[in-house]
């Protein structure tokens, strides 16, 4: 087999501190996008008929063009739009995937809070409970136990979908190993190495995921 | 005082309620009984404006609940429900079932809520499960539990709907007994029941609504014996003498 490791040996840290990066892109476009998408699913179900077309317009373009696309369009397309503002890989890397994400988050927690009983939602009310009160304190929590399978699938998909980033030059796990490619003339077997990176992490968050899981089973 | 004015329901085409008009006094006990699909529920669940009635008018204690300004959650305060399918929230233990809404709602501390929680536990029969999730209890623990819940919101009216319909036949009395002794207590009560010896021990009043008409509305004695129309008498032909 012609695979020679020796000569990227020393490069091996410079990848795996593409980790920090790659899960820095995944967590926070996860915390966002977890945010953007409850306030979408909020208003997809609220019955306000120009803001739930809206938040469904949203969520049909983001899930139907492609993530790469949406990324070279925000790094790209911004500053050239708007001179005066400039845009840094990461910043724009986090934006669009907060904003994908936010497309397929919304929808599984409007499926996960349609799952709730409407029992529920009228005992809150018939206690004379508030409709935001109901939603934070009631509804949301069960619906949430319900889809956190779901959620975990997301999460993970949006961390090895973020090697994507390589095309405007973030300095994730995928990018570092094309660099040290280009460096020593190697250029498989730093993939191999980043495959393996994302394998490990990929079963560290779903190893996590289960106990996360686990956890939430308890009051039942 | 409940008053209700021609109360209409429908969805869509289907008329569900074709004008009921009725007046509750403060502390009567009624039971509403009638086939199924006769919309017995649908008039309980407009009350506390579950269903948004299609037109007429239910005043509650002078206020009209269906103007369109009347803030509904202020309504549903002094209006108790307790459903056939319980609603617990199975997220919460018994005790945070019961002082949820008091401390969101009414405004009481956690300390306050958890005192009228403990006394009304107690009431039903229930305080050594104050911390046990609503999945470990039985039907008829659970049922206690709801009455409990909106005994909390200390309500003027309590609605029942079919509170015993979902229970396996030895839990039905114990629910029964809660219901009994609150009678006793002055609430006014309005009861969807499929229970014909309760409805006829405890009510003051019997309505029987068939087809979205309130066509009967008398004391439980002269309603057993002797019913003034013949759907009554072939509804009650068909639910004693089984």
């Amino acid at each position: 087999m012609n695979l020679d490791f020796t000569p990227i040996m020393p490069s091996i840290p410079y990848i795996i501190k593409g980790i920090v990066v790659t899960l820095e892109i995944a967590a926070i476009a996860c915390v966002l996008g977890f945010i953007l998408g409850v306030l979408l699913s909020l208003v997809k179900l609220s019955g306000i008929r120009f803001l739930k077309w809206l938040a469904d317009f949203y969520t049909s373009v983001f899930r139907g063009t492609p993530l790469v696309l949406q990324l070279i369009i925000i790094y790209m397309g911004i500053p050239q739009m708007f001179p005066n503002i400039e845009i840094e890989p990461m910043p724009a890397a986090i934006l669009a995937f907060s904003l994908n994400s936010a497309a397929y988050i919304s929808e599984i927690i409007r499926g996960g809070i349609m799952a709730v009983d409407k029992g529920q939602s009228e005992a809150a009310q018939a206690l004379g409970v508030s409709y935001a009160s109901m939603m934070k304190d009631i509804i949301l929590p069960q619906a949430l136990k319900n889809i956190i399978p779901a959620l975990m699938n997301e999460f993970i998909s949006l961390t090895k979908e973020s090697a994507i980033v390589t095309v405007i030059g973030a300095l994730d796990i995928m990018r570092r190993a094309y660099i040290v490619g280009g460096a020593t003339f190697h250029y498989i077997e730093p993939l191999l190495i980043a495959g393996v990176i994302y394998y490990l992490i990929v079963l560290v968050l779903s190893y996590a995921g289960k106990l996360v899981e686990k956890r939430m089973r308890i009051g039942d | 005082m409940i008053n209700v004015q021609d109360l209409h329901k429908s969805y869509g085409k289907n008329d569900v309620l074709k004008g009921i008009s009725t007046t509750i006094q403060d502390g009567e006990v009624i039971a509403i009984i009638g086939p199924s699909g006769s919309g017995k529920s649908t008039f309980l669940r407009c009350i506390n404006l579950l269903e948004t009635p299609t037109s007429g008018k239910i005043i509650i204690n002078g206020q009209d609940v269906t103007e369109k300004k009347t803030n509904l959650m202020k309504v549903r305060e002094k209006v108790g429900m307790v459903f056939q399918h319980f609603h617990l929230f199975p997220h919460k233990t018994v005790m945070e079932n019961l002082t949820y809404a008091p401390m969101k709602v009414r405004k009481l501390t956690k300390a306050e809520a958890e005192k009228s929680g403990e006394e009304l536990l107690k009431q039903v029969g229930l305080y050594d499960k104050k911390d046990e999730y609503p999945s470990r209890l039985s039907g008829g623990q659970k049922q206690r539990v709801a009455i409990a819940r909106a005994l909390a919101m200390q309500p003027d009216i309590m609605l029942f709907d079919e509170p015993t319909s979902a229970l396996d036949p030895e839990m039905v009395k114990e629910v029964l007994d809660v219901m009994k002794s609150l009678t006793k207590t002055g609430m006014t009560m309005l009861i969807v029941t499929h229970e014909m010896g309760f409805a006829r021990e405890v009510a003051d009043r019997i309505f029987f609504i068939d087809n979205g008409q309130l066509i009967e509305d008398t004391a439980p004695q002269a309603f057993f014996k002797n019913p003034s129309t013949q759907r009554a008498k072939d509804f009650l032909d068909k639910v004693l003498n089984i």
